[in-house]
């Protein structure tokens, strides 16, 4: 081969390695546009509205200006708690059989597709579920629903990233805790859950911060309140409903507030998922893979 | 100390493939022996026999019986217990990636439930000093990762893990396959010092380093046991051909 024919192909060899670069940062950037896009407007609609009487007040009536959504941050915490306290550890626990103990059987692959096909399903449907199995029950529309109704949400999504996550361990790392001795049960909980953590909690945190956002399910469930309230057996105000509620309203008043309020819910989002990231980092040690 | 361990008329299947067939031998307490063969030939199979891990597969199948000292391990006991008397090293060094050093040494024991601090510590470090690593990892005990060792010193953090549940047997399925001539030879050292205190049955596809650590070697081809005799036997006058075919290298 020539020296000519050599620079002409190490020159197109260069060119390709440059596109093919350039393509995956142009790539990179169209994702990372549409979240940036999305906080800056709401940055530029919301901040103005953002002052200490939006996390200290409760709506006030039309026609009083002022007024904040400190019952829709709480009930959005209230039902956040209510749904992770329920879908996290059916979830985490349904994806350990389907990784560990179910393998192959009929039962596991029934509850994958199953699982597979709730995360599928749209989030109104999950709001009638609850409303069905509880509203309705009880004669009344409360927080607990809501949360339930969340909590189904849930369940799939961290059942298989569980799952997942458990799978990604690899086989010899079972077998050698198999081999000294330790109980079926304990090396599953001590050493392959503990092993795929990161893993297990990333998943819980993309349902987390999933659901955190829905305002579909809580619509007869939840239903909102323009009050203060705790109670799980009373219809509890969400930061989404009140969204909703406040951007369909004709008041401009209301529809600064509504701005105001997706932007905080962004902002708890964001600093939700930080915070549990940074605190279950911090137990794992350094220069483990 | 090390027992004898006695194979009678043992065979294994993995789903409908008899993987082992009639195995029958006497491996002579605190020696070691070693297991040769083309590979498929059951050589890792007969050792995952010996402490039932074997039985981890879903289709396997054992019959006949294996007695390790007094103890006939499929009839008198559980699976767990015969693994906290028969350690196991594998071929690839499989250390628990999310522990420190010290964390894995005492997994043994944790897992199992003994929390005794100060024995603990007293374990740990006559373990590493039983796998000649504790001059290389005294210092980061609990600062480094298992994981964060090289090749050789994570197989020889394995075997203290293996030597902290104090096993009368120590089963090593290629433990030097991975490594460097460097690391292999620290672990042909060490397995030199454990023959004193430990009976060591060792499945290598190196025939030098069974000729180099081994009292007795047995031959395994296509599920079964063609010879099992003393090392210089096997290798300077074996009695069968195939035996001598393959330490020959006319084939495997």
């Amino acid at each position: 081969m020539s020296v000519e024919t050599t620079k002409f192909r190490s020159r197109v060899r260069t060119l390709t390695d440059g596109a093919v670069t350039g393509l995956s940062i142009l790539a990179t950037l169209l994702v990372v546009a549409p979240l940036i896009a999305i906080f800056t407007y709401l940055i530029y609609k919301g901040a103005s509205s953002l002052n200490l009487a939006f996390f200290t007040q409760i709506p006030k009536p039309v026609g009083e200006s002022g007024g904040g959504m400190a019952n829709a941050i709480l009930g959005s915490g209230i039902l956040l708690g209510i749904a992770s306290v329920i879908g996290v550890p059916i979830g985490i626990g349904g994806g350990i059989y389907l990784a560990e103990f179910g393998r192959g059987t009929k039962l596991a692959n029934a509850v994958r597709f199953t699982a597979d096909v709730l995360n599928g399903v749209p989030s109104i449907v999950m709001g009638l579920a609850a409303y069905a199995l509880i509203v309705n029950p009880q004669k009344h529309f409360s927080a607990l629903s809501g949360g339930v109704a969340l909590a189904i949400m849930m369940i799939p999504t961290v059942c298989r990233t569980t799952e997942e996550m458990l799978l990604m361990v690899p086989h010899v790392v079972r077998e050698a805790a198999l081999g000294l001795g330790v109980p079926n049960w304990r090396s599953v909980l001590s050493i392959t859950v503990k092993t795929a953590s990161p893993g297990i909690i990333t998943g819980c945190m993309l349902a987390f911060a999933r659901v955190a956002g829905e305002t579909a399910p809580l619509i007869f469930t939840a239903l909102g309140n323009q009050f203060w309230s705790v109670s799980l057996n009373q219809p509890i105000a969400a930061l989404p409903l009140q969204i909703y509620v406040y951007a369909l309203s004709p008041y401009d008043d209301w529809h600064r507030l509504a701005w105001a309020g997706s932007l905080v819910l962004i902002i708890l989002i964001v600093a939700a998922v930080s915070l549990v990231r940074f605190v279950t980092s911090r137990g794992v040690l350094k220069g483990a893979s | 100390m090390g027992v004898g361990i006695e194979v009678t008329n043992l065979n294994a299947w993995y789903g409908t493939n008899h993987s082992l067939q009639d195995i029958n031998l006497n491996m002579p307490g605190n020696h070691a022996t070693a297991l040769i063969g083309p590979s498929g030939c059951g050589k890792s199979t007969f050792v995952r026999c010996l402490n039932r891990m074997h039985e981890t597969n879903p289709i396997a199948r054992v019959t006949g019986s294996v007695r390790i000292g007094d103890l006939d391990i499929y009839n008198d006991c559980k699976p767990v217990e015969v693994r906290r008397r028969v350690g196991m090293v594998f071929q690839r060094p499989n250390p628990f990636p999310t522990m420190s050093i010290y964390d894995n040494v005492a997994a043994g024991l944790k897992l199992n439930g003994y929390n005794n601090r100060r024995e603990l510590d007293e374990i740990v470090e006559r373990s590493l000093k039983n796998s000649a690593l504790w001059d290389e990892v005294k210092d980061d005990l609990k600062k480094k990762s298992g994981a964060s060792l090289s090749g050789g010193q994570q197989q020889r953090l394995c075997i203290a893990r293996a030597l902290a549940v104090d096993p009368e047997v120590l089963l090593m399925d290629e433990p030097a396959s991975a490594l460097d001539p460097v690391s292999t030879s620290k672990i042909e050292d060490l397995i030199f010092q454990l023959k004193s205190q430990y009976t060591i049955v060792i499945v290598t596809h190196n025939m030098q380093q069974a000729a180099r650590v081994a009292e007795k070697t047995g031959f395994f081809l296509n599920g079964r046991m063609v010879e099992f005799d003393s090392t210089h036997k096997i290798f300077t006058n074996p009695s069968d051909k195939r035996t001598e075919d393959y330490i020959t290298g006319r084939f495997g």
